[in-house]
């Protein structure tokens, strides 16, 4: 079933407060996909994602997540059908030990990693286990916020930036770990700015620009779009 | 038997014990706003008159429904915490987007209207509430004589500020408490319902007043005015401990009744004024309370 549509977002709009940020997004992932959502600072990635948490103060259109239109409903609701998001900033809880954290969002279906399998893609984390969040390295701290929304049986994962600032074995680490979700069947819409990465581990590409998205290539193609692409994200 | 600076070892302890029984009623209620402030970002005003309503509520238990001490125990503080909840779905809610003086003001005005209808029903004369049987008389320990039921309000008041410390440290629940104190969206975005855990930790830093009225009502007598004369000195304690910490909010209260205590030995005058001369050394020297966190 490689074709079937996981998530289909058709003319979402968003806000914050007064600012219209989000212009009709429309951009659709398929089971068992990772697409990269890129675009300059202030695009508005970050939003779309937050958009598709429904955690945007405001948003509207159609953001339909297997079968199921969400835009009416409570982040909740929405992490309860099967979403889970590794934000930004991170959001690890400085109050929380490192298990605690990890074992912070709850079960919302079957078919989770075990604490043994995400041990094992992070042994880093095992180690640190009583330690407090926010006293990790930010590669580890990145890990863990990627680490605690494996357990919880959410199919879509929904990761801003998770390179951000981070050195390069820790990159590639990240890389293995998102190649090894994609083949336990996790499905992943990934906002990224290392454009070099983003190449190793997509299947397709969306280009954000100014709360629309304005194309879409796929990762093969990516060669032959090089130049179109340079300009789109001014590099 | 020795004597410091003067002072019969009979006075000092009788007089530390008697700061010990005001310091559980600190610890318990400063607990209580604590952690309601955490979670809600409400500085809850009405404290001090939802103390005053359990202890309200435990003697109509016994005058109209013959229901004794140690089922209003209980019961009382649960009767108040579902007023409470009725309160945060109705009222508090409605606030959670403004400023804290918004819920400030509400409890303000909230505490006024229920010490208000107390007043108008009961007058301000007391009403007296009997020493259970179990706990009634006391014990000679030699260097003082030991009321057994202060001892019972001391252990009880150390026993339910642990738990409650035990439950939000250590615990599964507790760690969604503190998750959401610090970032709500994020972890209402992971499933967990945070309105629903807000209307209850309200509800429970109100029942935790409850039990605090409920204690108090046999050694204070029942009066509308008994929360309103505490709920200042509690709020003095919860600003010298800093509303940031759980543990900080249990051991400023006995601390500063300790102190209190200490005082009223050595220099008598200044007992009244204590613990807001604390306050305001507190306040110019580390704002943030001694075991608040910096903001
Ligand atoms: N909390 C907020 N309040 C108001 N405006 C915001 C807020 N967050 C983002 N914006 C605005 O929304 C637009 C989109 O921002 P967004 O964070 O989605 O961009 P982004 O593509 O993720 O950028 P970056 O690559 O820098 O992370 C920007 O113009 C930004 O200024
Ligand atoms: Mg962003």
């Amino acid at each position: 079933m490689r074709d079937e549509s996981l998530l289909t977002v058709k003319g979402l709009n968003g806000w914050y407060g007064e600012s219209h940020v989000l212009h009709g997004i429309d951009f659709e992932v398929r089971r068992g996909e990772v697409v990269t959502l890129l675009g300059r600072n202030g695009a508005g990635k970050t939003s779309t994602l937050l958009g598709v948490m429904g955690i945007l103060p405001r948003r509207e259109g159609s953001v339909r997540y297997d079968g199921v239109e969400t835009i009416g409903l409570q982040p909740r609701q929405i992490a309860r059908a099967g979403i889970a998001i590794c934000p930004e900033e991170r959001g690890i809880f400085s109050s929380l030990n490192v298990e605690e954290n990890l074992m912070l969002p709850p079960r919302i279906a079957e078919g989770g990693l075990s604490l043994e399998r995400i041990f094992e893609l992070f042994p880093n984390l095992k180690e640190r286990r009583r330690s407090q969040g926010t006293k990790l390295s930010g590669g580890e701290q990145q890990m863990l916020a990627i680490a605690r929304i494996l357990r919880t049986g959410a199919q879509l994962l929904l990761l801003d930036e998770p390179t951000e600032g981070l050195a390069p074995v820790i990159v590639q680490q990240i890389g293995r770990t998102i190649s090894a979700l994609k083949k336990e069947g996790f499905t992943i819409v990934l906002v990224e700015q290392n454009f070099r990465f983003a190449a190793s581990v997509a299947d397709r590409h969306y280009v954000v620009e100014q709360g629309k998205v304005i194309d879409m290539i796929p990762n093969a193609d990516l060669a032959a779009n090089n130049e179109k692409l340079q300009a789109y994200l001014g590099v | 038997m020795f004597e410091l600076l003067g002072i019969p070892p009979q006075v000092l302890l009788g007089q530390l014990l008697l700061g010990l029984i005001n310091g559980s009623f600190y610890a318990v209620l400063s607990l209580g706003l604590a952690v309601i402030f955490g979670l809600l970002n409400i500085i809850n005003f009405a404290h001090g008159a939802l103390y005053m309503a359990a202890a309200f509520v435990a003697w109509m238990l016994l005058e109209y429904l013959g229901i004794g001490y140690w089922p209003a125990l209980i019961l009382a503080p649960l009767i108040v915490g579902a007023f409470g909840v009725l309160l945060e779905r109705t009222m508090l809610s409605r606030l959670y987007h403004l400023d804290h003086l918004y819920g400030l003001l509400l409890t303000f005005g909230l505490a006024l209207i229920i010490q208000g209808l107390f007043r108008n029903y009961y007058g301000i004369s007391g009403l007296p509430y009997q020493i259970p049987e179990a706990l009634s008389g006391g014990r000679n320990l030699g260097f003082m004589f030991l009321p057994n039921y202060r001892a019972w309000v001391v252990v009880a008041s150390v026993l339910v500020c642990f738990g409650t410390w035990f439950m939000i440290e250590k615990t599964r629940l507790g760690a969604y408490l503190r998750a959401a104190t610090e970032n709500p969206v994020l972890v209402g975005a992971f499933g967990i319902n945070v309105p629903l855990m807000i209307m209850l930790t309200y509800g429970f830093g109100v029942a935790l007043a409850g039990f605090a009225g409920v204690l108090a009502a046999p050694i204070y007598s029942v009066n509308p005015n008994m929360g309103a004369d505490l709920i200042i000195v509690v709020f003095a304690v919860v600003v010298i401990g800093g509303m940031g910490s759980i543990m900080g909010a249990i051991l400023t209260g006995y601390m500063l009744g300790l102190v209190e205590g200490l005082t009223r030995v050595f220099y008598p005058e200044g007992s009244a004024v204590v613990i807001f001369v604390i306050m305001a050394i507190v306040l110019l020297i580390k704002p943030e309370g001694l075991f608040g966190r910096t903001a």
